[in-house]
């Protein structure tokens, strides 16, 4: 067990040092700093200098050890747009995302389980069909057109929720919420089911075909044959045993709406850590890109390193495999 | 005291009450699809930047609603000397934490501008000498003559010495900082409004200064700043009233904002000009399929390109009637005898004959660079271009790039790789000088920054000559005459294709009013909302 939590472990190191070359790459493709940073006329000495004050006149490879040696530590310098250090600047936004990728969770979770067994248990109701349909705009929609079409639908045309921004917060130390007062609560409510919309369908379809499959399993017949009530059977039983793999899917995919929030945030002008990339990509901002991606990266490895360790404690037939590896 | 007396003191406070607190005190809320990047006035010279701190900062002069040049915290100056400039400060004015304003803060100021790391340097020359006459008079030293000395100190934004020496704010924070500076954070001038709160990329809070010097045109107590990037959100905040201001709206939105009850559009010209510029200075083309020679060395080629590129059908199908065709490359406004300038008549069939005679017949191709996120529809006037082109059968590949790729590459960083571009030009100094140095200049010398701006490396001797001239005459209409004498040159050499003046679109609330500047700097201190 030990061993195979190492090898994990050891792997999820790989990942992480591959998406830091991979990034470290792609910055050199992203533009010149310096051009974001001076204006057209700036004399050609003056940008030199900031050349050189940023470290990008060394050779490639000097810059990729400092960089990398930097990341190990956790130091990722001082954003080029903002002045300010990368760290304190992440710690800002991230309640923001975090409130936002949490909520769009619940709120995926609740609804999607809740059409899902709708639609499972009455297949053929119009309800359902509708739900259905719903679920295939869910799919297909790309996430910022329906943030739009939320805005204006419920912003400028009915004038009910706030089209952009976080509205009034609360500090609570370090961590800021928007949980507790009602213009934060009004403004979380868009960007959330546009964030959550995804997952909500994902969830949905999951969760009707895990039930309709139960639901055909011989210890449901069991159970009516015994004369269980059917609220009994459906919610004790049937769902109980539906929302496995649904938790794992729910908790795989929390890492990708932490991700995507990058879009939602953008569309609603969230001051999230996706914002923050976005425009940290348009000034060509390398500290926070590079902090981003890591952070983004060791999120998905972490949640996928748990998971793995957890199917082992789960699963005991995963066990026998691990202990003599193919 | 009397009683009439004490009845004409409590008369006396109420009024002056009411003269201090305006009636009605608004909130203004707007919302800019840049962000403020940096307090520190000297860190950044670019035009968003400038007029979020000129809510808070003022310098030696300011610049009125049509872009003159008025007194501010100088009263008045004069030149005893064609090299000595005598700037008479305003008395009893403060800063925003009570520090009284002296030329002590002014040759602070002139010398924290000049520092390494300040991205303003040129504001003010290394060789001019600023000199402390008295507390309320300062001389500028000059080396020789220098008419616009002054022209851009509208944004040399004068600071406190006692704030900055105290917050460990001696030196500029530089753009490319690797330490967080207070000065970056913090603002402290003698402005219409104070900061009172900053985050960068979320949020920033004005307050009314309510001991500014000047009387105030507006009738806020507040101004909520929200940088919003995503056109389509902030279009929408502006239609469901959530934000007061917008800059800029997109060209798409324009008429959708102006149908609503509630907002509509600010439109002027803008001083930018969008041009093309076209590789003169290399002996074979970078990209395109002509080689041992370099077509646009020859100026029938450039000739031809001018008279094809239809500025009109740019105006009417690109731009939807926001632009202003230019003859010139600099904006009218900013010129007085730009009158006599016309663009030569569009003739795609003469610019056939043109390219024959100089040994093209059949045209040629070339690659264009074009930006795509950087100037109003730049992408799509390019490709507008190419269609153009076609027809005389020049054959272009666009090359349309974000602004970070296009600019590492067609810069003087860059090492100028392009052979026929896309770019846009406001003189800082909003005057010909700039132009005429920057734009026209040679490029023959690496050690002057002259021509730096001149991508394709147009070079004319005689349009040199006479910049220099430009620099030292000292009288207008001599001045001028010589400026147009540049600007003919350069017209007649088929230096540029000048295309247009963008235009400025401000979505405004219907409940503000507020005068719209043409350097597109949004000053939130002219702005009335009514309830």
């Amino acid at each position: 067990m030990l061993a195979f939590t190492l090898r994990r472990a050891i792997q999820a190191i790989g990942v992480m040092i591959a998406v830091g070359v991979i990034s470290f790459s792609m910055f050199r493709f992203a533009g010149d700093p310096v051009n974001q940073i001076v204006s057209l006329d700036t004399p050609p000495a003056e940008r030199e200098a900031v050349r050189k004050s940023l470290g990008l006149d060394d050779p490639v490879p000097v810059q990729f050890a400092r960089y990398f040696g930097n990341a190990v530590q956790f130091k990722f310098g001082v954003s080029y747009q903002f002045r300010q250090p990368v760290s304190s600047l992440l710690a800002e936004r991230m309640p923001a995302t975090l409130e936002l990728a949490i909520c769009a969770t619940i709120f995926a979770m609740v609804f999607g389980i809740l059409m899902g067994v709708y639609s499972a248990l009455k297949r053929d109701t119009v309800l359902a069909k509708i739900f259905q349909a719903v679920s295939l705009i869910g799919i297909s929609l790309p996430t910022f057109l329906i943030g739009i079409l939320l805005i204006y639908l419920f912003s400028v045309t009915l004038g009910w929720l706030p089209s952009f921004g976080r509205g009034d917060v609360v500090r609570l130390g370090w961590w800021t919420t928007g949980l507790l007062t009602l213009s934060g609560l009004k403004a979380l409510i868009l960007p959330s089911i546009t964030l959550g919309l995804f997952q909500l369908t994902l969830i949905m379809r999951l969760v009707r075909a895990e039930m309709l499959e139960v639901l055909r399993t011989d210890y449901i017949r069991f159970a009516r044959a015994r004369g269980l009530t059917t609220r009994a059977i459906h919610f004790g039983h049937a769902l109980k045993n539906t929302l496995v793999p649904v938790i794992t899917v729910a908790g795989l995919q929390f890492g990708s709406v932490i991700a995507f929030a990058i879009i939602t945030e953008t569309v609603f002008q969230w001051p999230g850590m996706g914002l923050l990339f976005v425009q940290a990509v348009q000034n060509v901002d390398i500290p926070i890109m590079a902090a981003y991606l890591l952070m983004v990266s060791l999120i998905f490895v972490t949640i996928n390193l748990v998971v793995d360790i957890l199917y082992t404690v789960v699963d005991p037939r995963l066990r026998s495999t691990i202990r003599r590896p193919a | 005291m009397s009683l009439r007396q004490s009845l004409l003191a409590v008369a006396t406070v109420t009024m002056l009450g009411f003269a201090v607190t305006p009636a009605s005190a608004q909130t203004l809320r707007y919302a800019n699809q840049g962000d403020l990047k940096s307090l520190d006035p000297y860190t950044l010279n670019e035009s968003t930047t400038h007029a979020h701190l000129g809510h808070v900062y003022e310098g030696l002069i300011a610049r009125d609603k049509d872009l003159k040049i008025i007194p501010a915290l100088a009263e008045s100056w004069e030149t005893p000397e064609p090299t000595r400039w005598r700037f008479h400060l305003r008395k009893g004015v403060k800063f925003q934490n009570g520090d009284p304003f002296t030329a002590d803060d002014v040759l602070f100021s002139a010398d924290r501008i000049r520092k390494k790391g300040s991205n303003l340097q040129t504001r003010i020359s290394p060789e001019i000498k600023v000199v402390k006459v008295d507390d309320y008079t300062v001389d500028f030293v000059l080396p020789s003559p220098n008419p616009i000395l002054h022209y851009q100190w509208d944004t040399w934004y004068i600071m406190d010495k006692k704030w900055a020496e105290a917050n460990n704010s001696i030196d500029p924070t530089p753009a490319a900082a690797t330490t967080p500076s207070f000065a970056s954070l913090n603002a402290n001038g003698t402005g219409p409004f104070t900061v009172d709160s900053h985050q960068p990329g979320v949020k920033t809070v004005y307050k009314a200064n309510p001991n500014w010097w000047r009387k105030p045109e507006h009738n806020l107590k507040e101004i909520v700043f929200t940088p919003i990037g995503s056109d389509a959100t902030r279009v929408a905040a502006l239609l469901s009233g959530e934000v007061d201001v917008i800059e800029p709206v997109p060209l798409q939105d324009i008429t959708r904002v102006d149908s609503t009850p509630t907002a509509q559009v600010l439109k002027g010209p803008e001083l930018r000009t969008i041009f093309l510029g076209m590789d003169q200075i290399r002996d074979e083309l970078l990209y395109s399929n002509v080689k041992g020679k370099n077509p646009f060395k020859d100026i029938r080629v450039r000739e031809a390109f001018y008279k094809t590129v239809d500025v009109e059908l740019i105006k009417t199908r690109v731009m939807r009637g926001l632009s202003t065709p230019s003859a010139m490359m600099i904006a009218p406004q900013l010129f007085p005898l730009s009158k006599d300038f016309t663009r030569p008549k569009l003739d795609p069939d003469g610019a056939k004959k043109l390219l024959a005679e100089a040994g093209y017949p059949d045209g040629f191709e070339v690659t264009m660079d074009c930006p795509n996120d950087r100037y109003v529809n730049d992408a799509a006037i390019c490709q507008a271009v190419v269609g153009m082109l076609a027809r005389i059968g020049v054959k272009v590949t666009l090359l349309a790039q974000p602004k970070a790729q296009y600019f590492a590459k067609v810069l003087q960083a860059g090492g100028y790789q392009t052979s026929f571009y896309l770019l846009g030009w406001t003189p800082g100094t909003s005057d010909s000088h700039n132009v005429l140095y920057e734009i026209l200049g040679c490029r023959d010398d690496p050690k002057s920054p002259r021509g730096q701006g001149n991508l394709g490396g147009y070079c004319n001797k005689k349009l040199d000559a006479i910049t220099d001239k430009v620099l030292l005459e000292t009288d207008t209409a001599k001045r001028d005459l010589l400026i147009k004498e540049g600007y003919e040159i350069a017209a007649k050499d088929f230096s540029y294709i000048p295309l247009h003046q963008q235009a400025l679109a401000w979505g405004v609330s219907k409940k503000v009013k507020l005068t719209q500047r043409a350097d597109n700097q949004v000053l939130l201190y002219w702005a009335t909302k009514q309830d």
